[in-house]
C-alpha cells in the first residue's frame, strides 16, 4: 500500500477516462515516434549510400532524378551518355576515381548493375561466399538479394528488361551467380553486380532481333553508352570547378548528391512538418483531456483527500498523489505510443514495395528519450492545477458536509 | 491527557465562541453536548488539529498542537487521534482492508495486518475485509470507519454525531461499540452529539 497503489487503484476505478487519456497520449507519441524513426532512417540511408560520392555525371535532365537513379537506385535513369565522353571525364586530372554504371535490367525487382571493380572499391565491398564477377554474364549478388531470391552460387537466372517487373525477359543469355556480398547495410545489399560487357551483350541480342545495329558487336566499348558515372574528386577544391566544367563544356550534366539530397529532404520536410504539428496538436488535446478529467474528479475526490489529510497525510504527499496519477497516465501512454510507433513502422516496412529504402521499427533513435520526457512534462503540466486544489481544500468543512 | 485553556474562536463572519476550560484524563469517556450550530464541530476540529483557534492553547500529551509545523500536526493527528465522522467517508476505490492500511500508511506507521483483521473481527465485520465500500450497508460502513479510526492505536477517539441518522436500537449499539472499543484499545473517547439518547450511556458531559 503506497501512493503508487492508491493512484493505480483510482485509475482502474475510472477505467474509461483512463483508457481515453492513455489512447490520446499514445496516438500523439506514436505519430511522433514514426516521424522520428522514418526521417532518421531515410536520412541515414541517403547519407550512407552517397558516402564518398562527390558527383554523378549522366544524361541531361532532372539532377534529382539522376541522383535517385544512380545512387539510391530508386528512380529511372535520365538517359544514357556516350561511353567515350564518360571515359574522357574519368581520366580528368581532378578525378580520383570514376565508377561507370550501366543500368537497364532487373531480376525480381533487384537491379542488375553493370560496372567495374572500382564500384566495389568505392563502397568497400567484400564477398561473403564465392568471388567477384570476372567474365561476361557472371554476377555477384548483394546479401538481401541472396536471402530473398534464394539464389546460390552456381545458379543461373535470366534478367528482365526494365528496372521493375518481369515482363520482357532476356532469354538469350543467362547470368550465373559467382559470389554473394557481405551485408553492408546500404544499397549494395539490393543489387546484382556484373560487368558492363554483360549488360551490352543482353541488349545487343535484343537489337539483332529488331534488325538494329547489326555491327554493334564489333564496336569498341568506347563507342557504346553507359548510364552514369560516379565520381570521387582528388581534392575538395574541385567541388566548384568540375561540375561547371561538365555542365558547360559537355553534353552531360553533373549533379551533386549532397545538394540534391538536401533538396529532396526539404521537399519531404514539408510533409513531416505538417504531421509533426498534427501530433503536437493531439498531444495538446491529450493534456487538456487529462486536465479536465483530473479537475472534474477533484470534486468527488475532495472527500477522499480530506480523509487522507485527517489520517495524517501532509498536503505535499497528497499533491504528489494527484500529480502521480496524471504522470502515470502519460507515462503509460508514452510507452504504449512508442510501442505503437515501432510496430507501425515495422508493418509499413513489410508492405513497402521498394526494397531499396525499407523502413524498420526494430531500431530506436535518441530523440525518443525526449518523447518520454515530453510525456512526463505534459502529465505534470495537466495535473498541476488539479493538484494545487489540495492546498485549498478545507478539510473540516468538507467532511462535516454531506456527500 | 488533553488540556484546553481559555480557548476561543472567531468565525470569518465575526461571531465569537468562547470554550470553557476542559481537562480530559487518559481513557476518560466524555460527551460533548450542545445544540446544532453552537460550535461542537468547531471544537472537535480544533482538538484534532484541523482548525487553528484564534486564542488560547490546547495541550495533548503536553504537546501544544498549534506550535507544531503543518506537516507535524498532520502526522501527530494521524498517530494519536482517531476520528469517526457523521458519514463513513471511506475511499471508494480501495477495499475495506486497504482502507485500514491506508490509515497506517498516511500516518507513516508500519502496517499490522494481523491486528487489522482482528479489529474487523471484533467489530463483527471480519468477513468483509476484501469487499469494496459500494457493496456495504450504512451500518457496516460505520463499523469500518470505527475500525479505521482505531488502526493506529490512538490515544483519543473522536466521534462526531455518530448516532444522528440511526434508530434507537442501532444508536444504542453504536454507542456500546464505541465505548467498549475505546476501552479495549486504551483510548480516551469524546462523542459530540445533540442526541439525548446518548446521555444515559456516558456519565461525563461537557456542555457548550
Amino acid at each position: 500500500m503506497n501512493i503508487f497503489k492508491i493512484s493505480s487503484k483510482n485509475l482502474v476505478r475510472n477505467k474509461l477516462t483512463t483508457i481515453l487519456n492513455i489512447i490520446l497520449v499514445a496516438f500523439g507519441v506514436g505519430i511522433l515516434s514514426i516521424l522520428f524513426l522514418a526521417s532518421n532512417q531515410i536520412g541515414n540511408k541517403l547519407e550512407k549510400n552517397a558516402k564518398d560520392i562527390d558527383l554523378v555525371v549522366g544524361a541531361k535532365g532532372s539532377p534529382l532524378q539522376l541522383i535517385l537513379s544512380s545512387i539510391y537506385q530508386i528512380d529511372y535513369p535520365t538517359g544514357n551518355i556516350p561511353a567515350k565522353d564518360a571515359y574522357k571525364l574519368a581520366h580528368h586530372p581532378m578525378v580520383k576515381r570514376a565508377v561507370p554504371l550501366a543500368l537497364g535490367d532487373n531480376y525480381n525487382g533487384y537491379r542488375i548493375v553493370g560496372t567495374d571493380t572500382s564500384f566495389s572499391h568505392l563502397y568497400g565491398l567484400s564477398v561473403l561466399k564465392g568471388n567477384f564477377w570476372q567474365k561476361d554474364l557472371e554476377v555477384t549478388i548483394g546479401s538481401t538479394v541472396a536471402s530473398t531470391s534464394k539464389l546460390k552460387i552456381g545458379d543461373y537466372f535470366f534478367g528482365a528488361h526494365g528496372l521493375t517487373g518481369n515482363g520482357d525477359i532476356h532469354k538469350q543469355h543467362a547470368y550465373v551467380v559467382k559470389g554473394i556480398l557481405k551485408p553492408e547495410g546500404n544499397i549494395t545489399d539490393n543489387l546484382i553486380l556484373t560487368n558492363i560487357g554483360s549488360v551490352y551483350k543482353m541488349h545487343e541480342e535484343k537489337h539483332k532481333e529488331t534488325h538494329h545495329a547489326a555491327a554493334a558487336e564489333a564496336k569498341e566499348i568506347n563507342d557504346k553508352q553507359i548510364t552514369a558515372l560516379l565520381i570521387q574528386y582528388k581534392s575538395p577544391m574541385s567541388v566548384i570547378l568540375f561540375p561547371r566544367m561538365v555542365n558547360q563544356s559537355t553534353n552531360m550534366q553533373a549533379a551533386s548528391p549532397a545538394m540534391e539530397s538536401a533538396r529532396l529532404f526539404s521537399l519531404i520536410g514539408i510533409g513531416i512538418d505538417t504531421l509533426q504539428w498534427f501530433a503536437v496538436f493531439i498531444m495538446a488535446i491529450a493534456a487538456l483531456s487529462i486536465f479536465i478529467s483530473l479537475y472534474n474528479a477533484m470534486k468527488e475526490r475532495k472527500y477522499d483527500l480530506a480523509i487522507m489529510r485527517c489520517l495524517g497525510a501532509s498536503k505535499s504527499k497528497l499533491f504528489f498523489l494527484v500529480m502521480f496519477e496524471g504522470i502515470l497516465v502519460t507515462l503509460i501512454g508514452t510507452c504504449l505510443g512508442l510501442l505503437i510507433g515501432h510496430a507501425a513502422l515495422e508493418v509499413i516496412g513489410v508492405y513497402q514495395e521498394s526494397s531499396q529504402a525499407k523502413l524498420t521499427g526494430l531500431t530506436a533513435v535518441p530523440q525518443e528519450i525526449y518523447l518520454i520526457w515530453i510525456g512526463l512534462f505534459i502529465g505534470s503540466l495537466a495535473s498541476l492545477i488539479p493538484a494545487m486544489q489540495i492546498y485549498k481544500v478545507d478539510i473540516a468543512a468538507t467532511l462535516t458536509k454531506d456527500r | 491527557m488533553i488540556n484546553i485553556r481559555s480557548l476561543s474562536h472567531v468565525y470569518e463572519k465575526g461571531r465569537k465562541i468562547k470554550f470553557p476550560d476542559w481537562q480530559i484524563e487518559d481513557m476518560d469517556q466524555w460527551l460533548l453536548l450542545g445544540a446544532s450550530g453552537c460550535g461542537k464541530s468547531t471544537l472537535l476540529n480544533i482538538i484534532s488539529g484541523l482548525l487553528k483557534p484564534t486564542q488560547g492553547e490546547i495541550l495533548i500529551n503536553d504537546t501544544d498542537l498549534y506550535t507544531l509545523s503543518a506537516r507535524s500536526t498532520d502526522r501527530f493527528r494521524g498517530r494519536h487521534i482517531g476520528i469517526i465522522f457523521q458519514r463513513p467517508h471511506l475511499i471508494r476505490s480501495l477495499n475495506v482492508l486497504d482502507n485500514l492500511e491506508l490509515a497506517a500508511v498516511m500516518a507513516g506507521v508500519p502496517i499490522d495486518h494481523e491486528r487489522n483483521l482482528l479489529l474487523l473481527k471484533d467489530l463483527g465485520i471480519g468477513n468483509l475485509a476484501k469487499r469494496y465500500p459500494d457493496e456495504l450497508s450504512q451500518g457496516q460502513l460505520q463499523r469500518v470507519s470505527v475500525a479505521r479510526a482505531l488502526v493506529n492505536k490512538p490515544d483519543l477517539l473522536i466521534a462526531d454525531e455518530p448516532t444522528s441518522s440511526l434508530d434507537d436500537e442501532n444508536a444504542a449499539q453504536v454507542i456500546e461499540m464505541l465505548t467498549t472499543q475505546a476501552k479495549d484499545n486504551g483510548a480516551a473517547l469524546i462523542i459530540a452529539t445533540h442526541d439525548q439518547r446518548v446521555r444515559e450511556h456516558i456519565a461525563k458531559t461537557y456542555l457548550l
